[in-house]
């Protein structure tokens, strides 16, 4: 349970939405998924335009002085007092714990972080807690493989309730893997610093997802997913292979094809 | 034996270390199934969550505060201490530690010392120094004999020797020690080196070992074992040198057993090591054995400076039981010597900055996904990866920090710097991320595909033909017009 | 300034803001009697020592016994203990009872060479973790327990203690401490080779402990 669920249990009529830097130029079908899953709850979901990045990858970087000027640009983006839904367990992270590490020295700016932390709320953590996420699977029998990134596991706790979602589908099957809690090795610009290391990380998740016996994996972070199917996509392509070997997609698009028939 | 002390590798060749370790299949697989091992012990000795939290927090709560009153609890120390007849001595740098040593050495005439397992010892290079002055210094705990006999350095802080088969073990034990033949089994290497280092034990003239902890109000050393030769080190010689660092104090003796407990615990998955021994004082008149002397060496070696920072001081709550590397995915992927520093694995990369500097240490700063898989298992509940970005952020400053440390800006880069102040224009400012991002999208095909190091192994990254918000625009629209 | 003063210097001189006295749980869910004895036995047989059940007056033929089954030709004893005097007053043709009588840089080659077994007595115990407590002292020197290949502890059952903590807490031990002070937790082991537990790595390989109940 978080937060808000405590705080305000009756389903909100307004939310925000933060859809990070990499789900809107990079991956838009699952920040639209997102918030069709949400609006289908009654919900209204405001987009504010001026949103553009939690400031997560300079933060992780040791370049903090950048970090906190893009981090201070997204505090005054949600004047009302609505839950900010985000869908990225890593992104939501960042604003939920180091928005206040961030602004610890500035107090008036520290207190919009903590108030907006606060309000922060990771996608699958909100259709579990707050939404109640309930709707009829439609899809085919399958058998997937979660993979949830490190800070939505151990700053969200979103690998149960991405968990509980996939499990509130009558005719998915969630394959076990091994190790699911290590890192896929992507880390930001870890990657690019010590591709090495990062490459023997993601080669190792891979094989971990692909043991399974899945038909394809799910997460609910964008950023994983870019460093595990852009691995997988390598590979095929190394081989040859025109089928990819591990498909995969955001867990606001599978809930979405799973249970609102075809893709509009 | 060694030519040059295997305490510190050169930090700029990381890299080259780190893709050889990869690159070992051997070395991937002994590390991979050992981490494995030693998790899953860990996680059978705390199958309650809650209380494992309790317990986590009780011992935070107790080096939190050991660290907050360290001048005087160290004072205190000192003073009960030399009440027991325990002679103490302060070293600033490893320099230091080795003279002090190497003078009480020589005013006994010792030609062999005995060790116990010391990390600190490691530290100071103390081996290769002793070597240097013609006094064989020799390791006693079945994992450092085996790698001090193989010339090399400790992989892991708990379990030194946890790169080597136990063929490469037989192999070694048959070239080096004389008489052997080649066994495989166990208990018979271990039979073998128990037979070596007792006849050791009995001759030598010191015994050298670390603390685990030190008890301000009783003057005790406490240190922790299973094989019974840090007893022997520091029961048998007539001389007895502990050495540590100077943040291993505690007030009291309560404040030991919860320490204790998720210590052996999250190390190796230990409800308890085999020994406890308590020092407080040399042997007595009436006693018939147990040292005449007993010295304690405190380091600082940097210690002081990482306790100056609110943050980095949270460093010094470490109690070195390396549950961080057993769960490090980098870790376990290059193993301990890649690190090229005397603490491998997520502490190692907090503390030797401080040991150091960040000059010779900063890559490995870097070297972490920050995925929280060490902080998660800390007993002590040192945040790391916060750590680590901090580190980071110290060793890329271009300009002074607030609280400098060794090294601060010498990782700096005005390319890089020049960099991330464009990358925070974009991101800092709407019209210009969407300006931006606009373009990115429209001229997507034009995307790199190669894209450095990150399409050496994945496909490049290319936007999408149209961002999130245009596919809002475009239903907005949509929705207008049908309106 | 010295070393020291330099260290000392340094450390002064960090803004440091107290942080409160750690409250330590002392009390813990306390087992009784025979279920303390129990939780003992098998902390102590899950790390490989070897339990025996006696009395106070069956105890010392038990040691003969035991010693005889394992062919301890000499077994170490501490000079003037009491216990040890039980053994004594048994006047064993075997195994030999041997007196630690002399300081150990007289006969330190003869300890480690030709002494099969060593026997003490415990001064109390630990049933969380099976642990047994020692203070070495004149009478049970320190190497008594280590140097011998087997060890035979004599523990009265009575001196149970549910953990450490109440050790520390009830008998005191912060007023002060022996020379030298030992938790003993089994045999002696090591898992340095490949993870493999092997036993007898520099201390007693048999850890044999003898539980008196009253």
């Amino acid at each position: 349970m978080n937060a808000l669920a405590r705080s305000a249990p009756t389903l909100p009529t307004d939310v925000y939405f933060f859809a990070t830097c990499l789900v809107d130029q990079f991956a838009p079908e699952a920040g639209f998924d997102a918030i069709r899953l949400l609006e289908r709850e009654g919900i209204r979901v405001h987009f504010p335009p001026d949103q553009t990045c939690c400031g997560q990858p300079a933060y992780t970087s040791g370049y903090l002085d950048e970090a906190r000027a893009v981090a201070r640009r997204q505090l005054d983006l949600f004047p009302e007092p609505w839950p900010i839904v985000v869908p990225s367990g890593s992104c939501a992270g960042m604003m939920r714990h180091h928005y206040v590490e961030l602004f610890a020295e500035d107090p008036p700016l520290l207190a919009k972080a903590a108030a907006l932390a606060e309000r922060v709320h990771e996608l699958t953590n909100f259709l579990v807690d707050v939404v109640g996420f309930q709707h009829q699977d439609q899809g085919a029998a399958c058998t997937v493989v979660l993979h949830t990134s490190c800070h939505a596991r151990r700053e969200m706790g979103s690998h149960l309730s991405s968990r509980a979602l996939l499990d509130g589908l009558a005719q998915v099957t969630v394959a076990t893997q091994a190790r699911p809690e290590e890192c896929c090795g992507f880390g930001g610009t870890f990657a690019l610093r010590h591709p090495t290391i990062s490459g023997a990380m993601v080669e190792d998740k891979l094989k971990a997802l692909v043991d399974t016996g899945a038909s394809q994996v799910v997460s609910a972070d964008c950023g994983c997913l870019m460093n595990i199917l852009g691995h997988a996509a390598h590979g095929d392509l190394q081989a040859g292979k025109a089928e990819p070997s591990m498909p995969g997609e955001h867990i606001a698009s599978f809930l979405w094809r799973r249970t609102a028939g075809a893709r509009s | 034996m060694k030519a040059a002390p295997l305490n510190h590798l050169p930090g700029a060749q990381f890299a080259d270390r780190a893709d050889a370790a990869v690159n070992d299949p051997a070395l991937r697989t002994s590390f991979r199934g050992a981490m494995d091992f030693l998790q899953a012990k860990r996680l059978a000795q705390f199958p309650d969550a809650i209380e494992l939290e309790n317990l986590r927090r009780e011992a935070e709560a107790i080096r939190r505060y050991s660290l907050s009153r360290l001048p005087e609890l160290l004072e205190q120390l000192e003073r009960k201490l030399t009440a027991n007849g325990i002679v103490v001595h302060w070293a600033e740098t490893p320099a230091d530690a080795n003279r002090i040593m190497l003078d009480i050495a020589r005013r006994h005439s010792a030609r062999l010392m005995i060790k116990g397992k010391s990390m600190v010892s490691e530290e100071v290079g103390f081996n290769h120094e002793m070597e240097a002055a013609g006094i064989e210094a020799l390791e006693s705990d079945m994992g450092e004999f085996i790698v001090q006999l193989a010339e090399e350095a400790p992989s892991h802080i708990i379990m030194p020797a946890i790169h080597k088969t136990k063929q490469q073990i037989a192999q070694l034990f048959e070239e080096k020690l004389p008489g052997v033949a080649y066994t495989e089994n166990v208990d018979e290497l271990i039979a073998i080196g128990r037979r070596v280092l007792r006849q050791k034990f009995a001759a030598a003239d010191i015994g050298i070992s670390g603390v685990n902890f030190l008890v301000a109000e009783t003057g005790t050393l406490c240190l922790l074992e299973n094989e019974g030769n840090g007893r022997m080190c520091t029961t048998v010689p007539r001389v007895h040198i502990a050495i540590t660092g100077i943040e291993k104090v505690v007030e009291k003796l309560e404040h030991v057993p919860p320490l204790y407990t998720v210590l052996t615990r999250s190390a190796t998955g230990q409800p308890v090591t085999t020994y406890l021994n308590l020092i407080s004082g040399p042997r007595k008149s009436d006693e018939l054995d147990g040292p005449d002397e007993v010295h304690l060496v405190l380091l600082d070696n940097g210690r002081s400076q990482a306790y100056h920072d609110e943050e980095l001081r949270t460093t010094l709550q470490c109690i070195r039981c390396g549950a961080c590397m057993n769960h490090c995915p980098v870790y376990t992927r290059i193993g301990g010597h890649a690190y090229g520093t005397t603490y491998p694995g997520p502490v190692g990369v907090i503390i030797s900055p401080h040991l150091l500097g960040l000059a010779a240490t900063h890559k490995l700063v870097t070297a972490s996904s920050l995925c929280g898989a060490c902080a998660e298992v800390c007993p002590v509940r040192i945040p790391i990866p916060r750590l680590l970005v901090r580190l980071r952020a110290e060793s890329q400053a271009g300009a002074p920090t607030r609280h400098p440390i060794r090294g601060t800006g010498s990782a700096h880069s005005p390319w890089m710097s020049a960099l991330w102040r464009g990358w925070a224009l974009v991101y800092g400012r709407p019209a210009v991320y969407r300006l931006v991002s606009w373009l990115m999208s429209r001229l997507r095909l034009l995307t790199p595909r190669a894209q450095g190091a990150w399409t050496s192994c994945r496909t490049p990254m290319i936007p999408a033909p149209r961002r999130l918000r245009d596919l809002l625009a475009q239903r907005d629209a949509g929705e207008r017009s049908s309106s | 300034m010295n070393a020291r003063e330099r260290i000392f210097a340094r450390l002064r001189a960090a803004p440091v803001i107290p942080a409160a006295a750690p409250p330590v749980r002392v009390c813990e869910p306390r087992q009784e009697g025979a279920a303390l004895v129990q939780q003992f036995a098998d902390a102590m047989s899950a790390a490989h020592a070897e339990i025996h059940f006696t009395d106070q007056e069956a105890w010392p033929r038990l040691v003969l016994r035991l010693a005889a089954d394992k062919r301890v030709a000499s077994l170490l004893i501490g000079k003037g203990s009491k216990e040890g005097q039980r053994l004594i007053d048994l006047h064993p043709e075997s195994p030999r009872l041997i007196s630690y009588d002399r300081p150990i840089g007289e006969w330190k080659a003869e300890l480690f060479a030709a002494v099969d077994a060593g026997f003490t007595a415990a001064r109390c115990a630990i049933a969380d973790t099976g642990s047994l407590v020692l203070w070495p002292d004149a009478t049970e020197p320190r190497l008594l327990s280590l140097v011998p290949p087997i060890h035979f502890v004599l523990l009265d059952a009575a001196t149970l203690q549910p953990s450490l903590r109440s050790v520390i807490a009830s008998e005191d031990w912060g007023r002060g401490l022996p020379t030298n002070a030992l938790l003993i937790s089994g045999p002696s082991k090591t898992a340095d080779i490949q993870q493999t537990l092997a036993y007898g790595a520099h201390g007693p390989k048999q850890l044999i402990v003898l539980v008196c109940l009253s």
